[in-house]
């Protein structure tokens, strides 16, 4: 236990954040234990994923490395991927099928459901070495996390202490899960990006509906998303969530023209792509939103881009680096032509997206400017101040503040006394 | 024209691939395919699990023409020069004039403060074919070893 935070949030209504817990090294430790094997639900994987008995995947949390595996029966188990021997990496693959879980080091074997059950030589040779008599191998079992399904999202926690999943959720997330969720998956692939950065920065950055149509020019320009069109950021009750979501072609040109004013180059009038399938958007859920960008605490997103449907998973990878893991789907009854679209469409999200590879040269550029400071903070007060709640517009950046308000309760860390002047 | 000529305007056709991007000359760049080409950069870990995500797709040329726009016009990626490093090419045959061509490379990045990283390394599966007495590429296939990417991937492999 600490005798003093390390970090002062300086306003109540948390709309400062101090630099310093981006890049102050003796936290790192800290929100792993704290966030996320703290009382959070992180996602792990889809159950698309592993579908079959035996199959399994290996994933982690925050940067804990986790198995994933389903037993004989279908029943989803996880672990710590750690051999209970000596520490080395249980499953070394992405994903496949196994019978029992083998470590390659010394060859224990432990059945699917994290229980031991074999190790060489028990007795030792020729009356010599082996196991001392004591050892019962029924006691041990691979350290297990408590995993929960919602509509086919894998999530796990370390906490006896956290909420039920779907009181975790909450009903605005719960609803959509359950319309990106609404029918069996089909996963298309992955995509890695190692993003040289905090991890809160890419919190962050899906907390802020404003980048969305000012950073991200092709967005702005083929009027995929625009500050103008009609969306917002809706949060769940703790404000920790946030969903931002517009729907296109609902942009007033005046309304438009008058707020990209002096951004000339954000908003660019009289271009045109040469092949524009690449925008279509095939209305496949029962309204008309077209975007939804879903960020859960603490470690992943939720993506509908007009057709392209992912996940994005937040691998932490020490307190200035993170692996972002897109798992792309679609659905089980989706014609050819439907993923190919699908597949099409990917070239705007993911490393090479055109509308988010400017993600990574934000996030890396913020962590490098703010790396050595310990008293100074970022002001977030776009969409307000004070009380933090659901927003009707995109000229937002309130769902960040939501996001460490919970974070600083996690933490230990007190907020200011004041709303920031 | 025979199988010699054939090779070395083949080596000629990869070489400049190579230079056009390093050189920062995009728009050029796009003269080396057919209008109907296809261009993927995919990841290696999908190709092996056969998942058909890619990194990249480019279905036609319009398609490789808006990468291009967008990159000059939309995109704002880490600032760097592009080296592209070519291994050993092999023409591995040729179906109706149209050659079966693989070659692996190296691509470095070299940021504002002169540094150098190795950006990736994979491989390149092309379909190269003569137009007029000229070659172009009407299928590059870019497998990319290094499918964790680093930064972001914005200007072509
Ligand atoms: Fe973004």
């Amino acid at each position: 236990m600490r005798n003093e935070p390390p970090i002062t949030w300086p306003a109540s209504d948390f709309s400062r954040v101090p630099y310093a817990a981006y890049s102050d090294p003796t936290i790192y430790e800290d929100e792993q234990a704290r966030v996320f094997r703290g009382p959070t639900w992180n996602y792990l994987g889809l159950e698309a994923e592993l579908p079959g008995p035996g199959d399994f995947i290996t994933t982690v949390l925050g940067d804990t490395p986790i198995l994933v595996s389903r037993d004989e029966k279908g029943t989803l188990n996880a672990f710590v991927n750690r051999c209970m021997h000596r520490g080395m990496l249980l499953k070394r693959e992405r994903c496949g099928n196994a019978k029992n879980h083998t470590c390659i080091y010394h060859q224990w074997s432990y059945d699917l459901k994290g229980g031991l059950i074999g190790v060489p030589f028990p007795k030792g040779a020729g009356g010599h070495g082996g196991l001392p008599a004591d050892f019962d191998r029924k006691t041990i079992r691979l350290h297990a996390l408590t995993i929960e399904s919602y509509r086919g999202v894998i999530f796990g926690t370390f906490s006896d202490s956290a909420e039920p999943l779907v009181d975790y959720l909450g009903a605005e997330v719960r609803h959509e899960l359950d319309r990106l969720f609404h029918k069996p998956l089909k996963v298309l692939g992955y995509q890695r990006q190692r993003i040289f950065g905090n991890w809160k920065l890419y919190n962050d950055n899906v907390r802020d509906p404003n980048h969305g149509g000012l950073l991200h020019m092709f967005h702005a320009t083929f009027g995929l998303y625009r500050l103008s069109q009609t969306g917002g950021a809706k949060l769940d009750a703790r404000g920790r969530h946030n969903i931002t979501w517009n729907s296109l072609g609902t942009d007033d040109a005046k309304i438009t023209d008058k707020g990209y004013e002096g951004t000339k180059k954000v908003l660019q009038r009289g271009f045109q792509l040469a092949d524009m399938s690449m925008l279509r958007y095939e209305r496949e859920f029962p309204d008309d939103v077209s975007l939804v960008i879903l960020s859960v605490f603490p470690n992943v997103v939720f993506q509908q881009i007009a057709n392209s449907l992912c996940t994005r998973q937040i691998r932490c990878k020490g307190i200035g680096e993170m692996e972002l893991y897109w798992t792309y789907f679609g659905y089980d009854d989706d014609s050819e032509t439907m993923t190919a679209h699908r597949c099409k469409q990917a070239n705007l999200v993911g490393p090479g997206g055109l509308i988010s590879m400017e993600d990574g040269e934000a996030v890396e550029q913020v962590h490098r400017t703010v790396l050595h400071e310990r008293d100074k903070h970022a002001r977030v007060e776009i969409g307000g101040k004070g009380a933090i709640h659901t927003q009707e517009s995109l000229v937002t950046e309130v769902p960040i503040r939501g996001f460490y308000r919970y974070y600083c309760e996690l933490m230990g860390f007190p907020a200011g006394q004041a709303a920031a002047e | 024209m025979t199988d010699t000529e054939a090779r070395a305007a083949i080596l000629d056709l990869m070489a400049d691939y190579c230079h056009f991007i390093d050189d920062n000359r995009l728009e050029e760049w796009l003269d080396f395919f057919t209008e109907d080409c296809v261009y993927k950069i995919l990841s290696r870990e999908n190709e092996d699990s056969k998942l058909p995500m890619e990194l990249m797709s480019c279905l036609n040329k319009n398609m490789l023409r808006d990468r291009v726009l967008s990159l000059r016009q939309a995109n704002i990626y880490n600032i760097h020069t592009d080296k592209h490093v070519l291994g050993a090419v092999r023409v591995l045959g040729a179906e109706n004039g149209v050659y079966r061509v693989r070659s692996n490379y190296a691509a470095y990045q070299t940021n504002q403060d002169g540094l150098t990283e190795l950006f990736g390394v994979g491989t390149y599966h092309d379909r190269i074919t003569f137009v007029g007495g000229k070659l172009f590429f009407k299928e590059k296939i870019v497998i990319a070893d290094t499918f964790g990417i680093a930064r972001m991937l914005s200007t072509p492999l």
